[in-house]
């Protein structure tokens, strides 16, 4: 089982308390109406499906309820680390540096 | 008016450990900036208890304040005195963005007595129960094998656990059959 770190419970915890939620940091357009049937296609559907690290979210459903983001590393389902909503997307370099 | 009546209307398991209805059990939902001098002058009016800090529960018996989420807190007070406690939280909050919501109706709470509550606990929650990773103060929401509760310990024997009061019955028998006599497994 996975073990997944809340930040906003500050607790590292098991998997069958959170629940996926797709790719972080996909803005929604500021005017969905001006926007192309293309446009909005790829806002709606397209997906980068990356092989290594992913950024994404999760929820902490039966929990705090709170949604946060993940990079999760998609070969080795690894994460690498979680931070709250709205924060910047971590660099993995500096990570690994840590590490 | 009707007579209220808890989702299992004092039903009782006595196995391994006791499981029990624990009744009518007023609950209110604090919404809003918890470090709000607001926030904190209603929470000491309802319960008489600080703002707890992340994970934890303050306060004893039938009057306590649990940590839900960043910005919700339970707070746990006798069934009777729930809509004057509501109206004293919402004084104290006025003006501030904040919500105050009784729930105490759309929940179930149940007691969990026993030397092997721990175990009882364990069997069906992924927490840590260990007595050096929680014990009284300690609120924990998790899931209850196909459930969310919430629970944290009263006694140093006894657990209390909220679920949803639809789910009532199914929490119910899932702590028979964890308690089913001679299942004691020994782990803690």
């Amino acid at each position: 089982m996975l073990l997944i770190h809340c930040p906003y419970c500050d607790d590292t915890l098991p998997e069958l308390e959170f629940a996926y939620a797709g790719e972080a940091h996909i803005a929604r357009p500021a005017d969905p109406s001006k926007l192309s049937d293309e446009e909005w296609r790829d806002f709606l559907f397209i997906r980068t499906n990356v092989k290594g690290v992913h950024a994404e979210r999760w929820r902490h459903i039966h929990g705090c309820g709170r949604f946060f983001n993940a990079l999760r590393d998609t070969v080795s389902d690894r994460f690498l680390t979680t931070y709250k909503a709205g924060e910047a997307r971590p660099d993995v370099q500096t990570l690994e540096a840590a590490e | 008016m009707s007579d209220p009546v808890s989702a299992l209307n004092g039903a009782e398991f006595h196995g391994l450990i006791d499981v029990a209805d624990a009744g009518l059990t007023g609950m209110i939902t604090l919404r809003g900036n918890l470090g709000a001098a607001k926030a904190k002058k209603a929470v000491k009016a309802v319960t008489g208890t600080a703002v707890p800090a992340v994970g934890e529960v303050l306060g004893s018996g039938e009057t306590a304040t649990a940590w839900m989420s960043p910005d919700e807190l339970l707070l746990i007070v006798p069934y009777a005195e729930v809509a004057q406690r509501v109206a004293k939280a919402e004084t104290a909050l006025a003006g501030e963005h904040a919500m105050v919501v009784d729930v105490s109706d759309a929940r179930a709470v149940l007691t969990v007595t026993g030397s092997d509550a721990r175990e009882v606990m364990a069997k069906l929650c992924p927490v840590d129960l260990s007595p050096a990773a929680f014990g009284k103060g300690d609120f924990r929401r998790t899931r209850m094998a196909q459930i969310p509760a919430a629970l944290w310990m009263t006694e140093s024997d006894q657990f209390t656990v909220i679920c949803f009061r639809s789910v009532a019955d199914y929490a119910f028998a899932l702590l028979k059959v964890a308690a089913q006599p001679g299942s004691a497994v020994g782990a803690f």
